[in-house]
């Protein structure tokens, strides 16, 4: 991706937001211990770190949406307090989150212009509404439908709705937290294009990403966070990836992937699946080898989840075959799945995996209770024991195992989940999205984990929206478009052109 | 991982904020103000015979409430419980007019079972609201309970038989306090310590998430809601032995909102997942203990229900306030 010209800019280019010595804690936690930092008018500031460096903080306390224990924030040059994204709002400070907030039965116009909406003597004015829609929809440069009703919309227009209404309050500063998290390539594309054309329109951006390539390719200048400190604030131009891995890290990451272990070509075949139909998922033929790392990739929405699912047992089968092993069925339930053999971590940890409130043990041993119990009643010892040696396998560091794994960090999580499910030692694992939201370090150790289990003969499926992940880590890769494997690559071929031409072709007619 | 953000981690756990904390202690705080304030201003509160009329009056009360923590924590409601106390006290009261005693409680029991299973089924299988469930079950079986005493008041003076099942003395202890305690102490050991217990508490805490780990969810929740159903008829039975007489409508609703301001006041979610039965038993006493302070202090009863509502939204705001900082 090129670096694009520089939009014009004020000559002499001053502070338009300041924070001086910030800090805020969460219960024991310090999400930033004084962190100052000076953001240029106009211009794009990014702000990365690993997760828990607190760099979402600083985006929640510059939109309103927690106030900070001690510091000032100076808007323009002068001192601001907002007690709720509101008031930001009502100060020219909009904010874009990663999950964007529409009311999902209103229209796209009127979540715009929720709140302050054109009205005379308490009516609303319906043709204002639409027509006021119309102009900023115009100027902003967004072909979005004012009467389409939001929660039918994707994320990536729901994102746009949340732009669009930051604009019509005249934001001169939004703020952006890991607003391409949720979007496939092309509508990633062009979301940097609003960006670019909004800060040239003389408007500043706070990004918070993790991804590096994006925070280069848009920002002017780079703040790095750790551990809730500022590391340091540079110019964009002056930071590589690796400069920013070890700014984030406090050291340098040797390398992305662990090496490749190439199972033998007559590994027995674990999983075999022939015709698969199921909702979502058109029809899905494959086999999946012991030792082997085969990954799907597609764009979101091509029914990887969907297949995965199906899969496990987690969404009803419509029609065809899965096979696994030698002794035949698939289970039908999730927990047949397990018990012949076949696990999943799926996609959400927050809504499909953890159970947030209760301990990290608990959650560990779930799957496995039974077998940890003497007539029903659960052998604690035997359930901290068993649950603490695989948390300690799965690298699971420097949390208490009595703490409610809500509290722990997205890696830590993550392994939490890892240790579930080897727990029930399967032999074909699907990992659907296993390193999303997790910071760089966890990744590593969630990559080392996978390698490892295949090298132990256990098959897997990895499902990720991280072609490099793919790259990185399968033996053979399964495209998925509309439902369908449409291509299958292995070797030589097993690049990431090939990958993105299976998975965007035809993909007009997909959006249409 | 770098050391600091290790350390950071760590600490998570450690420091507990005070809101946390205290949420924590909850209701044992208020209770042992209130026991102590009741102790020195009425002379005849912290008397034996008065603490053990106490637990007498309530052992109806916190059996159900000590089942319907479960239905709670596992992500359900139970409406119904006062509705299946009042059919299964006049079912026992019905064929004791008639019959054994023996034969008596355990159709009494039996029918509260039979509609915990009937509750479970609709809401898991059908999937059905619990709250319309058991709203709708509660009515239901209203009916069926005045359609068993035809409206009348049965009389069991002339039965002791079955007034021994709640009414014996055993260590200067009646035997319906007995009850109540072995049926405490079996639900919350259900809860806290069993498989089933765990599977509670996943349920209600993220219900596709235990799906996917391999729990039954509908499985547990049927289970859950017979527990409760067999609960209300245990207490319904031990009321009638109690006071060796049964009428249908015996307060059907309003037995069920007292049960669950209990355990709600006692500090388990209402929104599942979370709770413990030991709170619904202190939440539960809370409540009585603050009936019994109107009636010894002689304040004016016009206000202990607004005592009532007014402690009721302090429990559920604290607990709304603690989730959001904690």
């Amino acid at each position: 991706m090129a670096r694009i010209a520089e939009p014009p800019r004020p000559p002499a280019p001053r502070p338009y937001l300041e924070l001086l010595d910030v800090a805020k804690h969460f219960g024991g936690v310090q999400a930033l211990a004084g962190v100052s930092v000076a953001v240029e008018q106009g211009s794009v500031h990014a702000v990365v770190g690993e997760n828990g460096a607190g760099k979402s903080t600083l985006g929640r306390i510059v939109a309103g949406a927690v106030a900070p224990d001690r510091g000032r924030i100076l808007l323009d040059g002068v001192p601001v307090s907002f007690r709720s994204p509101r008031e930001a709002l009502e100060r020219g400070v909009g904010a874009i989150a990663q999950e964007p907030f529409v009311v999902p039965q209103l229209s796209v116009a009127e979540n715009v212009f929720l709140g302050v909406e054109p009205r005379s003597a308490g009516v609303l004015r319906g043709r204002k509404l639409r027509d006021a829609y119309a102009a900023l929809a115009e100027s902003a440069g967004f072909d979005l439908a004012g009467t389409a009703a939001a929660g039918s919309l994707r994320t990536a227009d729901q994102q746009k709705v949340e732009i669009l209404r930051a604009l019509s309050r005249d934001a001169h500063l939004i703020v952006m937290d890991e607003p391409t998290a949720a979007l496939s390539a092309r509508e990633t594309e062009q979301l940097h294009e609003i960006v670019r054309r909004l800060v040239s329109a003389g408007r500043t951006i706070v990004l918070i990403s993790h991804f590096l390539r994006e925070v280069l390719d848009l920002s002017d200048t780079v703040t790095v966070l750790r551990d809730g400190r500022l590391v340091r604030t540079a110019p964009a131009a002056a930071e590589t990836e690796s400069s920013l891995v070890e700014a984030m890290l406090g050291r340098s990451l040797t390398s992305a992937f662990p090496t490749k272990h190439v199972p033998p070509h007559d590994a027995p075949v674990l999983l075999s699946v022939r015709e698969l139909v199921a909702p979502g998922v058109e029809s899905a033929t494959f086999d999946l080898r012991a030792g082997e790392i085969l990954g799907l990739a597609g764009l979101v929405g091509a029914g990887r989840t969907e297949l995965a699912r199906a899969l496990y047992g987690a969404a009803k089968v419509t029609s065809g075959s899965v096979t696994l092993g030698e002794r035949g069925k698939r289970g039908r339930s999730p927990r047949r799945s397990l018990s012949a053999g076949l696990a999943m971590i799926p996609e959400s940890r927050k809504d499909e995996g953890l159970i947030f409130a209760r301990s990290v043990t608990e959650n560990a041993s779930l799957s496995r209770l039974r077998s940890l119990a003497s007539f029903g009643v659960v052998r604690r010892a035997r359930e901290r024991a068993t649950a603490r040696a695989m948390l300690e396998d799965c690298d699971v560091r420097g949390a208490r195992f009595s703490a409610p794994v809500g509290a722990l960090s997205g890696g830590n999580q993550q392994k939490v989940l890892f240790a579930r499910t080897l727990l029930c030692r399967p032999r074909v694992l699907i990992a659907d999205e296993p390193t999303r939201g997790v910071d760089i370090g966890a990744k590593r150790a969630i990559y080392d984990l996978l390698t490892s289990l295949a090298a132990g003969g256990v098959g897997i499926v990895l499902i990720s929206s991280e072609l490099e992940e793919i790259l990185g880590l399968a033996h053979r890769v399964l495209v998925m478009r509309r439902g369908r494997i449409v291509a299958e690559l292995e070797g030589e071929v097993m690049q990431e052109a090939a990958i993105l031409g299976a998975a965007f072709a035809d993909e007009k007619a997909a959006v249409a | 991982m770098s050391a600091a953000t290790t350390k950071l981690i760590a600490q998570r756990g450690l420091d507990t904020p005070a809101l946390a904390r205290l949420r924590r202690v909850g209701i044992l705080l208020p209770f042992a103000i209130l026991f102590a304030i009741l102790s020195l201003t009425s002379s005849s509160f912290a008397t034996k015979v008065n603490l053990l009329n106490i637990l007498d009056q309530q052992s109806a009360t916190l059996i159900i409430a000590a089942a319907g923590t479960l239905v709670l924590v596992a992500g359900g409601i139970d409406l119904s419980v006062g509705a299946v106390y009042s059919l299964a006290g006049v079912t026992a009261a019905h064929f004791a007019v008639h019959g054994n005693p023996a034969v008596a409680i355990a159709l009494g029991i039996g029918a509260g079972l039979l509609i915990g299973v009937a509750n479970g089924v609709i809401t898991t299988m059908f999937r059905i609201n619990a709250l319309i469930t058991t709203l709708a079950m509660s009515f239901i079986v209203g009916g069926i309970a005045t359609l068993v005493t035809k409206g009348n008041l049965l009389v069991l003076f002339d039965k002791p038989g079955f007034g021994k099942l709640a009414r014996t003395e055993f260590l200067t202890v009646r035997t319906s306090i007995w009850l109540m305690i072995v049926s405490v102490l079996v639900i919350a050991f259900v809860l806290s310590s069993t498989t089933a217990g765990r599977y509670m508490y996943a349920a209600g805490g993220n219900a596709e998430a235990a799906r996917l780990a391999g729990v039954r969810v509908n499985a547990i929740r049927i289970l859950a809601f017979t527990i409760s159903g067999g609960a209300a008829g245990l207490a319904g039975v031990i009321d009638t032995s109690r006071v060796l007489s049964a009428q249908a409508a015996n307060g059907d609703t309003a037995l069920a909102f007292t049960v669950l301001a209990g355990i709600v006041v006692g500090g388990t979610s209402i929104l599942g997942g979370e709770g413990a039965v030991w709170r619904t038993v202190v939440g539960v006493l809370f409540i009585a203990l603050i009936g019994n302070g109107y009636i010894l202090l002689g304040l004016d009863p016009l206000y202990e229900q607004i005592t009532m509502g007014v402690i009721l939204l302090l429990a559920v705001g604290l607990d709304a306030l603690a989730r959001r900082t904690g």
